[in-house]
């Protein structure tokens, strides 16, 4: 069916709305997650559980004073945060997040509307993908830079070592499932996946090497070297505050999401039916298991030097995933 | 713990564990080998179950650290010298104070002020009796040189307050006449901890 362009804003307005709340409650779970491994209850008080603790963070961020130090370039200053944010929704546009479903006709005004899977089904997603988080570093970058303050400048200089050495082994480690599926859109990667193992288990280096360069890409712990409190401060995001602050933290969070999603379409069998689960819930569970995973891994490892990232992803992850690509160019062939 | 061991109180190297780390590895294709050893022997999976089994251990058999500190409470030290008790003798209610005095006398801040005079059947009764908690400085002398422990120190650690000099009046302090099956005796001076003797622990002499 094809996709009308009511749906695609449908779609938009569906993603722009789930994400931004999801990431919002990422937050929640991240600290309750964190709470529970080191055995502690984690926010307990505003609401159930701590719940509606968003809420009071959210009222917080929204009615904090908004300073802009006095050397700093206010217009960059200013438009590195936006940055983040909006890098980080578009690149959720090329991602398919939930099936294709068409709004039943019961419904007045929208009924019998197509919406699908993926707001832009374009046919380099993947690329596209990818290409907006890269481009999502220039927030912490010229943040970083704007803000006239030597841990800014810092953290944007780990910026630029950590985009240059992660973006590399992420490029090259997807490399080789884009050639046994011959197209770099995800929806493809789904319906290659229905028929054929997940390539989790065909391509075991290509996943582990394209979740560590996951995790460098959302600045999560093993390498959070951009913003670590024990040795910058808070990197580039020292003279931010207020909502500002606050959209970097989102723009974090939804990177997160599509990282997990990405695992979870190109490695994890997609939004295909599962045994007894539906399509739907499969997804869901697997991309909460990559978040829950992030967070996990949060807890656990203690994060590198930028020497060890850059030695890392330079001298042992490029030449594994080139060698990987080479491997199954080989057998691809045979 | 055996007598001969608590009475060695040589702290030395005696009871450390020396860990075979073996050569620092000079060449590069040993370091490259080192590398790949640790890379594939799974040390960071066992970080991983460390932390998973701490959750579980916290979200199904509630092995959890926190306390909620004003709805719940750690107990503290029977010698912990808290806000003071005024307790009531168990058989009639009666408060267990004779006025003899000593405690005012005592007092090396002189916070407690009391006055006394005889009732009908010429026995004294505590007319006045305040303590101004703005100047105690909690010695315990009071409740020490009490003869009837009437005086002792209760469990009441949050002592802050809006003015400085905040009295207390004895019918503060005194035990509830309805809680009166709720009153705790006072351990003393030098009363041990509960479980002390799983608490117990040599005192190095030297490092």
């Amino acid at each position: 069916m094809e996709a009308t362009t009511l749906g695609i804003v449908i779609k938009a307005i569906i993603i722009l709305a789930i994400i931004s709340a999801v990431a919002g409650f990422g937050t929640y779970l991240e600290r309750k997650v964190l709470a529970f491994m080191q055995r502690r209850l984690g926010p307990m008080h505003v609401g159930p559980y701590g719940l509606m603790q968003i809420l009071a963070d959210g009222i917080k961020l929204f009615t904090k004073e908004d300073i802009i130090p006095q050397n700093a370039n206010r217009l960059i200053f200013a438009l590195a945060p936006a940055i983040t944010a909006a890098t980080a929704f578009i690149a959720l546009s090329a991602v398919p997040v939930f099936p294709d479903f068409t709004i039943p006709s019961w419904i007045p005004l929208l009924g019998g509307t197509f919406v699908p899977s993926v707001a832009a089904d374009i046919n380099i997603g993947i690329l596209f993908v990818l290409g907006m988080m890269a481009a999502g570093l220039y927030g912490p970058l010229l943040a970083g830079m704007a803000q006239a303050n030597k841990w800014g400048i810092i953290g944007a200089a780990r910026t630029a070592i950590q985009f240059l050495s992660y973006e590399v082994v992420t490029g090259l480690s997807i490399l080789a499932p884009i050639m046994i599926v011959g197209s770099l859109s995800l929806v493809d990667f789904n319906s290659y996946s229905s028929e054929h193992a997940w390539l989790m288990f065909t391509q075991p280096v290509a996943f582990v090497l394209f979740l560590i360069g996951g995790f460098a890409e959302t600045n999560r712990t093993p390498f959070d070297l951009l913003e670590h409190e024990a040795e910058v401060v808070s990197g580039y995001a020292t003279e931010y505050s207020g909502m500002r602050w606050g959209m970097f933290f989102i723009g974090e969070y939804a990177n997160m999401i599509t990282i997990s999603v990405l695992t979870a379409v190109v490695f994890m069998g997609g939004y295909n039916d599962m045994l007894f689960l539906p399509g739907w819930l499969a997804i869901i569970l697997k991309i909460a298991f990559v978040f829950f995973l992030m967070l996990w891994v949060r807890a656990s490892w203690p994060h590198v030097r930028p020497d060890q990232l850059m030695w890392l992803c330079w001298k042992v992850l490029m030449p594994i995933a080139v060698i990987n690509v080479v491997i199954t160019g080989i057998v691809i062939m045979v | 713990m055996g007598l001969e061991q608590f009475k060695n109180r040589n702290v030395g190297m005696q009871n450390y564990r020396m860990l075979d780390l073996g050569q620092t590895p000079t060449r590069s294709f040993d370091k490259f080998k080192q590398v790949v050893k640790r890379t594939f022997k799974g040390e960071l999976f066992v970080g991983l179950w460390v932390t998973l089994r701490e959750m579980v251990n916290s979200l199904f058999r509630g092995e959890l650290h926190t306390v909620k500190y004003p709805l719940e409470k750690l107990p503290i030290s029977p010698r912990y010298r808290a806000i003071h008790d005024m307790l009531r003798l168990l058989e009639s209610g009666h408060y267990r104070c004779i006025g003899c005095g000593l405690c005012e006398k005592i007092c090396i801040s002189n916070c407690i002020s009391m006055d006394t005079r005889y009732d009908e059947n010429q026995r004294k009764e505590v007319s006045e009796y305040t303590i101004n908690f703005g100047r105690c400085i909690f010695c315990g002398y009071c409740a020490e040189v009490c003869p009837e422990l009437a005086i002792v120190h209760g469990s009441r650690y949050e002592n802050a307050s809006e003015q400085r000099a905040s009295f207390s009046l004895f019918e503060d302090m005194l035990t509830p006449i309805d809680k009166l099956n709720l009153q705790q005796e006072y351990d003393g001076f030098g009363a041990v901890t509960p479980y002390a003797d799983d608490h117990i622990k040599k005192t190095p002499l030297a490092y």
